[in-house]
C-alpha cells in the first residue's frame, strides 16, 4: 500500500515537472519562404519575426517562446506540408505564416480542420483568405492585395495623368488581388486598362513578354515580385525599354531595391503603394526601423525592413499583447485569446490595425515612389497616406459581392460597378 | 543528302515547305491580315530571337552534363549547383575587377578545379554504380545549395555586362512600314546577340575537338566502348577526369552568363538542371549535336509558348519532352 503510494507520489511529481516545463514553453510554427522565388522575402519575415521576439525578452505572458520556421516556396502544397509537420508532428498551439497569397488560401482551409490551433497569418495577401468562407481561427493582421494599392489608382490617374495602362503580372491570386485594387479605383476614375498580361511565378525569361508590350499607353503596371522583379528590371533594360513603369507592393520594395547589380535602378521614380513607406517620419516607424536596423548587421539585413518584416513582426507582437492580456492562457482550447485577438486594436508601426467581423485588419494605405536615398539605397517615399482602408475598398457589401472574385480577367475595367 | 531525299521523299518536301515559309515569315513585310491573326511581326521575330538566344544558354549548361553522362554513364544532378556557383562567383569577380570576359575565363577554371576535385575525390570510388552515383549527386547538390544559401544569401544577383554589351542594336530585319514607306527594324538585346554567339563559337570549338583531336577520338571512343578503350592501354581515368572538368568548368561558364541576362539566386541550381535535363533528354543523353538541337528546340518552344498560348506556356516543354520519350525514347539524335 505504501509503496503504491510512494509510486503515485512519484509519478504525480513527475507529470507535474513535466506540464510545468510545457507550461513554460510556448512553441511557435513560423511558415516562411525560404526557397524559390519569394526568398527574400521569406528571409525578412524571419527577421522582423526575430526582432519582435527580442523585443520580447524572449517571452509571451511569461512563457519562454520557441520558434520553430519551416521553409516553403509560395506554392500551396509547400505551404501545407509545412504547416502539417507543425502541427500534427511538433504539436505547435500557433501558428505564424505564411508570406505568399496562395499559401494563406491553403492555411485557412487547413485551419478549419484544427480548431485547436490559432492561426495568424505572415503576409500573405489574397482576398479569397479572409472573405471566401473564413476560417474562425485564422487572423489576419496585415491588409490584403487589394487594400495595398489603395491610393494608387487614383494617383495614376489624377495626379500623374496615366489614361491608359497595360498590367503585367504572375499568375497566381496575390496579384489578381493586387490588380483589382488597383482596376476599382483606376477604372471608376475613366482610366482604361486595355489588355493583361500574365506570367507563371518564377518566370527567368521576359525577352518575349517585353516584346509585346504595347506602345500606345501610358505607362506599364508591373506585378511581380523577388526575383522575376529583378529579372524584368534587367531584361527591361537591355531591351532598352522606355515607358512609364508603376510598381505593385512587392515589384519595388526592400526585397527587389536591395538587390546586387544595376537592373534596380529603373526602380528610381517608379510609383506604387503598399503598408508601408520607408522614408515615413511618424516616431513609431522610425522607431521599428532603427530596432530592426541594430538588430543585425548591415550585409545580413536591407537598409529598411520589408513589407513582409513589418507583417511578421507585427504578427507576434498581436499575438503577444492578446497572450498578455489573458496571462497566457490557453486552456480552454484558445477561446479568450481568439476573442481578445477578434478585438485588439494593434499600434503597429505602420498604423493602427483593427480586425473586421471576418478577422481581417483594417488598417493604413502608403502610395509612395521610389527615389534614391543620399547613401545610394533605394528607398520608398511616401506621396499620400490613405487611413482605414478596409477589405470592401469603400464599396457596400452587396456591391462588393457583386464584384466577385479577382482572377485574369476580374473585376473589368469600368466606371460603376 | 540525296539519299535522304531518296528515301524520305515526302519529309522533304514537308521539310522544304517548312524552310521555305519560315524564311517568308522571318524576311517579308507581313500583310495586315496575317497580323490580325497571329499578332504583329516584332513579336513573332522577338520570340524567336529570343528562343534560339535562350537555347544558346541552355546549350552551355547542357553540353556538359550530356558529355558527361555519355561518357561516364553518370548523371550529375549536382550540375545545376556547379551553375549556381559559376554564377555567384563570377559576379564576385565582375563587382572587384570590373571585367566580364575575365569572369567568364576564372570562372571556367575555378568550376573546373572543382569538378576535378568532385571527381577524383567522390566520383571514381563509385564507378558503375549509377544508382549509388545520382543519390550522391542529388546528396551533394542539397549541401552546396545550402552552402550558397548560407555564404551569399536569398538576395538577387545580377552581373553586370560590359558597356559594349548594353542596350539594344538594330538588326537588318523589317518588322513593319512605317505609313511613309520607311521600314521599321528590329531592335534586339545586344547581349543577347553576344550569349548567342559565344554558345555557337563554344558549340564549333568542341565539335572540332571531338572530331578533330586525339583526345576528342579517344572521348568518342569512351563514349561508344568504355572498357574495350582502357583495355587498349588508355588511361581511362585520365580522360574522365579531363572531361568532368570540362562539364563542370562549362556549368559555370554558363553560370556567369546566365547571371549577367538573368540573375542568380537560390533555387536556380533546381531549374537550371531540370531545364538541361529536359534538354538533354529531348536531343539524347551523350549527343553534343542533340544538346544544341534539345536546346533551340526548349528555348523556342518556351518563348513561344509564353507568347501565344501564355497559360499553357508552363507545361509545353514538358509536352515535348513525353512526345520525344513516347516516339523516340532513345532522344532525337541518337542512335539505339
Amino acid at each position: 500500500m505504501f509503496r503504491h503510494l510512494l509510486a503515485t507520489a512519484a509519478l504525480a511529481a513527475l507529470t507535474a515537472t513535466g506540464a510545468q516545463a510545457q507550461d513554460n514553453k510556448l512553441k511557435i510554427g513560423v511558415l516562411a519562404t525560404l526557397e524559390g522565388a519569394l526568398t527574400t522575402l521569406g528571409e525578412d519575415a524571419v527577421r522582423g519575426l526575430q526582432v519582435a521576439v527580442k523585443q520580447a525578452g524572449g517571452k509571451i505572458a511569461g512563457k519562454e517562446v520557441e520558434l520553430i520556421i519551416v521553409p516553403t516556396n509560395a506554392s500551396p502544397d509547400s505551404a501545407l506540408r509545412g504547416v502539417r509537420k507543425l502541427v500534427e508532428q511538433d504539436k505547435v498551439p500557433i501558428v505564424i505564416g505564411p508570406v505568399s497569397g496562395s499559401e494563406g488560401i491553403a492555411l485557412r482551409d487547413y485551419s478549419k480542420t484544427q480548431p485547436g490551433v490559432t492561426f495568424l497569418n505572415g503576409s500573405s495577401g489574397a482576398l479569397e483568405t479572409t472573405f471566401v468562407t473564413p476560417s474562425e481561427n485564422f487572423f489576419r493582421f496585415n491588409m490584403n492585395g487589394a487594400q495595398w494599392l489603395a491610393g494608387l489608382g487614383e494617383y495614376l490617374y489624377k495626379d500623374k495623368g496615366y489614361k491608359k495602362i497595360v498590367t503585367l503580372a504572375e499568375d497566381y491570386s496575390f496579384p489578381y488581388t493586387q490588380i483589382m485594387g488597383l482596376a476599382t479605383e483606376y477604372c471608376r476614375l475613366g482610366g482604361q486598362i486595355t489588355e493583361r498580361l500574365w506570367v507563371p511565378l518564377g518566370t527567368k525569361d521576359f525577352a518575349s513578354i517585353i516584346a509585346k508590350l504595347p506602345d500606345d499607353v501610358d505607362a506599364i503596371y508591373l506585378g511581380l515580385g523577388g526575383g522575376d522583379a529583378v529579372n524584368f528590371f534587367n531584361q527591361y533594360a537591355q531591351a532598352g525599354g522606355k515607358a512609364k513603369l508603376v510598381g505593385g507592393s512587392i515589384m519595388v520594395d526592400q526585397t527587389v531595391l536591395s538587390s546586387k547589380g544595376a537592373a534596380k535602378r529603373l526602380a528610381i521614380g517608379v510609383p506604387s503603394a503598399g503598408p508601408q513607406a520607408d522614408t515615413w517620419d511618424d516616431p513609431k516607424w522610425q522607431a521599428w526601423v532603427k530596432a530592426y536596423q541594430d538588430a543585425f548587421p548591415a550585409d545580413k539585413r536591407f537598409p529598411i525592413p520589408s513589407l513582409t518584416g513589418t507583417a511578421y513582426y507585427n504578427a507576434f507582437n498581436a499575438l503577444n499583447q492578446a497572450m498578455t492580456k489573458i496571462n497566457g492562457d490557453l486552456s480552454d482550447g484558445h477561446k479568450k485569446l481568439r476573442e481578445t485577438l477578434a478585438a485588439l486594436e494593434l499600434d503597429a508601426p505602420n498604423g493602427k490595425i483593427k480586425l473586421d467581423k471576418n478577422r481581417q485588419a483594417i488598417g493604413t494605405n502608403f502610395v509612395y515612389e521610389i527615389v534614391e536615398a543620399p547613401n545610394g539605397d533605394l528607398v520608398s517615399k511616401m506621396v499620400k497616406l490613405v487611413p482605414n482602408v478596409s477589405q470592401n475598398l469603400g464599396f457596400d457589401d452587396a456591391t462588393f459581392q457583386r464584384i466577385g472574385l479577382p482572377s485574369r480577367t476580374s473585376p473589368e475595367c469600368k466606371k460603376s460597378y | 543528302m540525296s539519299g535522304f531525299l531518296a528515301r524520305h521523299s515526302v519529309w522533304s518536301l514537308v521539310i522544304l515547305v517548312a524552310l521555305i515559309v519560315g524564311l517568308w515569315l522571318i524576311f517579308a513585310v507581313w500583310p495586315p491580315e496575317l497580323e490580325a491573326v497571329i499578332g504583329r511581326k516584332r513579336l513573332f521575330l522577338n520570340a524567336l530571337f529570343n528562343g534560339i538566344t535562350l537555347g544558346g544558354l541552355y546549350f552551355l549548361v547542357a553540353s556538359g552534363f550530356t558529355l558527361i553522362f555519355g561518357l561516364m554513364r553518370n548523371v550529375n544532378l549536382a550540375h545545376g549547383s556547379l551553375y549556381l556557383f559559376g554564377g555567384y562567383i563570377g559576379y564576385g569577380i565582375v563587382y572587384l575587377t570590373g571585367s566580364w570576359l575575365l569572369a567568364l575565363i576564372v570562372v571556367f577554371l575555378i568550376v573546373a578545379v572543382f569538378g576535378i576535385l568532385l571527381q577524383v575525390l567522390i566520383f571514381r570510388w563509385m564507378e558503375g554504380q549509377e544508382l549509388r552515383q545520382t543519390l550522391v549527386t542529388i546528396g551533394i547538390s542539397i549541401v552546396l545549395a545550402d552552402i550558397a544559401l548560407w555564404a551569399w544569401g536569398g538576395d538577387f544577383y545580377q552581373i553586370e555586362a560590359p558597356e559594349w554589351l548594353t542596350g539594344p542594336v538594330e538588326l537588318p530585319f523589317v518588322t513593319a512600314l512605317r505609313s511613309n514607306g520607311e521600314p521599321v527594324y528590329l531592335t534586339y538585346p545586344m547581349v543577347r546577340l553576344a550569349i548567342l554567339a559565344l554558345a555557337i563559337i563554344v558549340g564549333i570549338l568542341m565539335w572540332l575537338a571531338l572530331n578533330r583531336t586525339r583526345i576528342g577520338m579517344l572521348i568518342r571512343a569512351g563514349v561508344d566502348d568504355r572498357d574495350m578503350l582502357s583495355a587498349t592501354g588508355v588511361r581511362v581515368q585520365l580522360i574522365f577526369i579531363l572531361v568532368f572538368a570540362f562539364g563542370a568548368g562549362m556549368a559555370g561558364f554558363a553560370g556567369v552568363v546566365g547571371g549577367t541576362f538573368q540573375s542568380i539566386q537560390p533555387g536556380e541550381d533546381i531549374k537550371i538542371l531540370l531545364a538541361s535535363l529536359v534538354v538533354v533528354i529531348v536531343g539524347g543523353m551523350g549527343s553534343i549535336p542533340g544538346a544544341a538541337i534539345g536546346a533551340v528546340i526548349i528555348g523556342l518552344a518556351e518563348q513561344f509558348g509564353s507568347v501565344y498560348i501564355p497559360t499553357y506556356a508552363i507545361v509545353l516543354t514538358f509536352v515535348i519532352m513525353v512526345l520525344v520519350l513516347a516516339l523516340r525514347p532513345q532522344g532525337l539524335l541518337r542512335g539505339n
